[in-house]
């Protein structure tokens, strides 16, 4: 039973990360513009953020500045393919190999680099509740941080002037424009805002989840979160849902092989993309799903006045 | 119009310049092996530095496989200052890039290339059969020629003496290996491990969890996590980075480094690192291409040869393990011991040597079961 609760605990750690990129390129995508280049982000953010620590000994230093360089790059990105119109998905992928490229020579010098060690995390009183507090009370302060975000972003998309604003820029940004809102600049500070979680996230996993630096670390984890917006049909909450799914199936797996439960350890690592695929088929039973919540003209490129 | 065309060419033939010139500088490092300052009148007259080429399948920042291929070359590069020259390409995929990248260092004058990945096996097949004055060294491969010998490192002896520490240090009598794909170098290298703690508490069990992956910091800690939940206090790891030290940190257990020492890592949680040493092969390789007396063939260095060991082990481990350690390392090396002996059976109570018969070289290249003591079966044996 309590390994069970350990289980339940660590499925909650490993869902952050996704989580936490995801819900930022679920508001990069509401606002019409794919950011393949989301792997690529994680990774300079993952060494920006260890780096970060090693020279101020504080993790959110290194959240602040894994932010910042994700938000650089998503900039950089942004002026190229909504000024320029550079098409989205070659421009994200040349930032995906880009950031591999760069990490691993900005990593150079830190590859056997110390972090001073973390606190224990403990909510004081709760965590001390057998089964309960492992599960749930011990956690790095991002693991609720990140649930809040999930319901701020609720909040924002469908209940705020903002949120409905940015919508329309996802859906029909010829409309937006007629009726005088700033279209590029709205769609550059969603891309800059999705690259800045995505950067919180590759600085979660290098100053956190796994305090190390080494070359490729994020290891595909930017491109399971871009997947992650499309299973939740772009829903901030089935974004939560799908992060710890994916997180749990992967834990899960671990955990039936350790226990020495007699299945090949293949097999129980395809579990989660048959997940997704009998989500994915659940949902398109009725196609209605899908298209209610994509946003129209998602990797269409806008000229303004034409 | 002409005009255009011809200038626009030369653009061209500009751009491409540039562009290859950054790829070259890019993608090696060369070192200059003779001090710039003015030769000696002898070395001016002495023949000229033999072109070493090392290629490598990862970088040098890897901190395990290639990192210690580069601490050897350098080791190299400053014990024969002079009479050697030696250059490096990193981050080299196993496929066509090789060949090519091969060729080019036929292209450039080395004459003794150091291949130092599985993958690189039919790209150095290809390139041998052309340059034939070149001799080809290959790493873990198993196909030779006239100019090319395979070598590799007998990590499953380092496992072993990793798990005399690792017997001797659990408290729970339960160990974990985090593994990476299920091939008989990794099942020799688990199997040794917990043989090994055997030798020291003989009731120990083990458990496994694989990863499939040889390289994935966050699964490995995943994986590491798990074991530790279901109980075990002391991991190995058959994975390439120092995910699982790391990992067994945070959480208060123990675990070793692989490949290179990994102490400074997690210095709480080392025990001991199993580290490969590639210089004194890279050493004897070179004495025999300098004096003429190179030949093909295969070899496979451990303990005995100097190029496995067990390095900073943690001052808390116990003398009486230390010197269990240090015997079985002095067995391994005067060939009195032998880690693969009968009897032996696997954890369904197989016989798998008889009494007194020593594991050979075709037993050990062929290792797809467990030993007695580990839960579970291996992914993909057949029963």
């Amino acid at each position: 039973m309590e390994s069970y609760a350990l289980l339940f605990g660590s499925t909650l750690s490993a869902g952050t990360v996704l989580a936490l990129a995801a819900l930022g390129l679920l508001i990069n995508e509401k606002a019409g513009i794919i950011n393949l280049g989301a792997e690529g982000m994680m990774l300079c953010a993952a060494i920006a953020g260890f780096a970060a620590v090693v020279h101020t000994g504080n993790t959110w230093a290194g959240f602040g500045a894994g932010m910042a360089v994700g938000a650089l790059l998503a900039g950089l990105f942004g002026l190229l393919v909504i000024w320029l119109n550079t098409n989205q998905q070659a421009t994200g992928l040349a930032l995906t190999l880009f950031g591999a490229g760069f990490s691993a020579f900005a990593g150079l010098g830190y590859v056997q680099a110390k972090l001073p060690e973390l606190p224990k995390y403990a909510i004081p009183g709760l965590a001390d509740i057998p089964l309960l507090g492992p599960a749930l009370f011990r956690h790095h302060p991002l693991v609720y941080i990140v649930v809040l975000l999930a319901i701020a972003m609720v909040w924002f998309l469908y209940r705020s002037r903002a949120g409905l604003v940015l919508r329309a820029v996802g859906e029909s940004p010829e409309s937006a424009h007629a009726l005088g809102y700033n279209v590029r600049g709205i769609r550059l500070a969603a891309v800059m805002f999705g690259g800045a979680m995505c950067g919180l996230a590759g600085a979660f996993i290098s100053t956190v989840y796994t305090p190390l630096w080494v070359e490729g670390m994020v290891a595909g984890r930017g491109w399971i979160a871009l997947a992650l917006t499309t299973f939740a049909t772009w829903r901030p909450a089935r974004i939560l849902l799908g992060a710890y799914l994916f997180g749990g199936v992967t834990m899960l797996q671990f955990h039936l092989q350790a226990s020495g439960v007699q299945l090949a350890s293949q097999l129980l690592s395809m579990l989660p993309y048959v997940a997704t695929i009998v989500v994915l088929v659940l949902i398109s039973r009725n196609p209605a799903w899908i298209r209610a919540n994509m946003p129209a003209s998602l990797g269409k490129p806008f000229h303004p006045g034409s | 119009m002409t005009n255009l065309h011809k200038r626009s060419l030369l653009k061209a033939a500009a751009l491409s310049a540039v562009a290859l010139a950054a790829l070259v500088a890019c993608g090696k490092k060369e070192e200059a092996a003779a001090p710039a300052a003015a030769p000696a009148p002898e070395a001016a007259a002495a023949a000229e530095p033999l072109k070493i080429g090392f290629m490598y399948v990862s970088p040098v920042g890897d901190g395990g496989w290639t990192f210690q291929h580069e601490k050897a070359r350098q080791a190299l590069q400053a014990e024969f200052a002079g009479k050697i020259e030696t250059s490096l390409v990193e981050s080299v995929p196993e496929g066509p890039d090789a060949e090519r990248v091969l060729r080019d260092m036929v292209g450039q004058g080395n004459k003794l290339v150091f291949a130092t990945s599985f993958g690189y096996m039919e790209p150095v097949q290809k390139v041998a059969a052309e340059a034939k004055d070149v001799k080809f060294e290959h790493a873990t491969g198993y196909k030779t020629a006239d100019n090319v010998r395979t070598y590799d490192a007998r990590t499953y002896e380092g496992a072993y003496l990793a798990g005399i520490i690792a017997g001797g240090m659990s408290k729970s009598g339960q160990i974990g290996v985090v593994a990476s794909v299920p091939i008989p170098e990794v099942l020799r290298n688990i199997n040794s491990y917990v043989l090994g703690a055997q030798s020291v508490n003989p009731k120990i069990t083990a458990r496994v969890v694989w990863v499939n992956e040889w390289f994935s910091p966050p699964k490995e800690s995943e994986a590491a996590t798990t074991l530790i939940n279901g109980g075990a206090d002391v991991l190995y790891q058959n994975t390439n980075s120092p995910a699982v030290l790391k990992t067994a940190q945070e959480r208060g257990v123990r675990a070793f480094g692989k490949d290179s020492d990994m102490s400074a890592y997690a210095p709480k949680a080392h025990l001991a690192s199993a580290e490969i040493n590639w210089l004194p092969y890279y050493r004897k390789i070179t004495q025999d291409t300098l004096a003429g007396t190179w030949s093909t063939g295969q070899d496979w260095w451990g303990v005995k040869e100097g190029a496995m060991d067990l390095v900073s082990i943690a001052d808390d481990v116990p003398q009486e393990l230390k010197d269990k350690v240090a015997a079985a390392k002095a067995g391994l090396k005067d060939g009195s011991f032998h880690i693969w002996k009968g009897p032996l059976k696997d954890n369904t109570g197989k016989q798998l040597l008889a009494e007194g018969a020593n594991g050979d070289h075709a037993f050990l290249s062929g290792i797809n079961f467990y030993v007695a003591g580990i839960d579970g079966t291996v992914p993909g044996a057949n029963k």
